[in-house]
């Protein structure tokens, strides 16, 4: 474990996708359609929109959007704001769009500030599924 | 046969690899502390089962338990998956799991 208390941390996940970056694109902007993969939303593709991603689980993030470049880049900042220091947290994440032959490459980067460890946990709450699926995954290497 | 003792992460993954122990598991975090009773209610499994499933959720710290009366009440330790839980490791795994997602409905969205 790592004890830095100013430590950023950075997710990356990519997957190409057999559609062109249009249709990606509207998958990610558009409210009814982010609100079936990601979760439900007011958002809006126009730089400076503050909104709100709800969670199943209850929880809500604060987000507002840094940079809309059509069908190429998308911003927003992803904050959970918690007045235990070991509970907040400040992100970006940043989604790109390449064309490829076959489709369209999706990068997802996500860097954040987390002031501890403790703050996995809420996060681990949070993010339950996905910490699950990611776990399964590790059983699934383990054999 | 391994005779090592297992470690905490060996315990941890094995413990949560039976759907209806991480189930189990998975609600006490939701919802907090509960009953054997109430937790049976909703299992799809007899309380014996929920029983036993909760001992070795037990035994791998990730719940405690409190008596009160005749009642037992199980609550989640989530400190217990701190071996595990980095904040890289479980925000990729949300996002490869929104990903399947995302798959999913661009699948849909075809004419």
């Amino acid at each position: 474990m790592n004890d830095s208390s100013t430590e950023i941390r950075t997710v990356v996940v990519e997957r190409e996708f057999p559609h062109p970056p249009e249709k990606v694109w509207r998958a990610l902007t558009q409210q009814h359609l982010v609100e079936e993969w990601l979760m439900k939303n007011d958002f809006q593709p126009v730089v400076g929109h503050r909104f709100n991603l709800r969670g199943e689980w209850g929880g809500v993030l604060d987000c507002e959007v840094l940079a809309v470049d059509l069908h190429e880049r998308l911003s927003y900042s992803w904050n959970h704001v918690h007045d235990d220091p070991a509970y907040d947290l400040r992100s970006v994440v940043t989604l790109t769009l390449t064309p490829t032959s076959a489709g369209t490459h999706l990068r997802m980067e996500q860097s954040g500030f987390r002031p501890d460890q403790k703050l996995a946990f809420n996060g681990a709450r949070h993010g339950w599924q996905g910490f699950l699926g990611a776990l399964e995954t590790v059983l699934a290497r383990q054999g | 046969m391994d005779l090592q003792v297992p470690d905490a992460h060996d315990v941890l993954f094995r413990t949560l690899a039976d759907p209806t122990r991480r189930a189990l598991f998975e609600r006490l975090c939701r919802e907090g502390e509960k009953t054997v009773g109430a937790l049976t209610a909703q299992a799809g499994v007899s309380q014996p089962v929920v029983s036993k499933h909760l001992g070795l959720l037990k035994q791998a710290g990730l719940v405690r338990d409190r008596h009160e009366g005749r009642q037992t009440h199980y609550s989640a330790q989530l400190g217990a998956l701190a071996p595990l839980v980095d904040w890289t490791r479980e925000m990729a795994g949300f996002w490869q799991t929104r990903f399947d997602q995302l798959e999913d409905l661009l699948k849909r969205m075809d004419q």
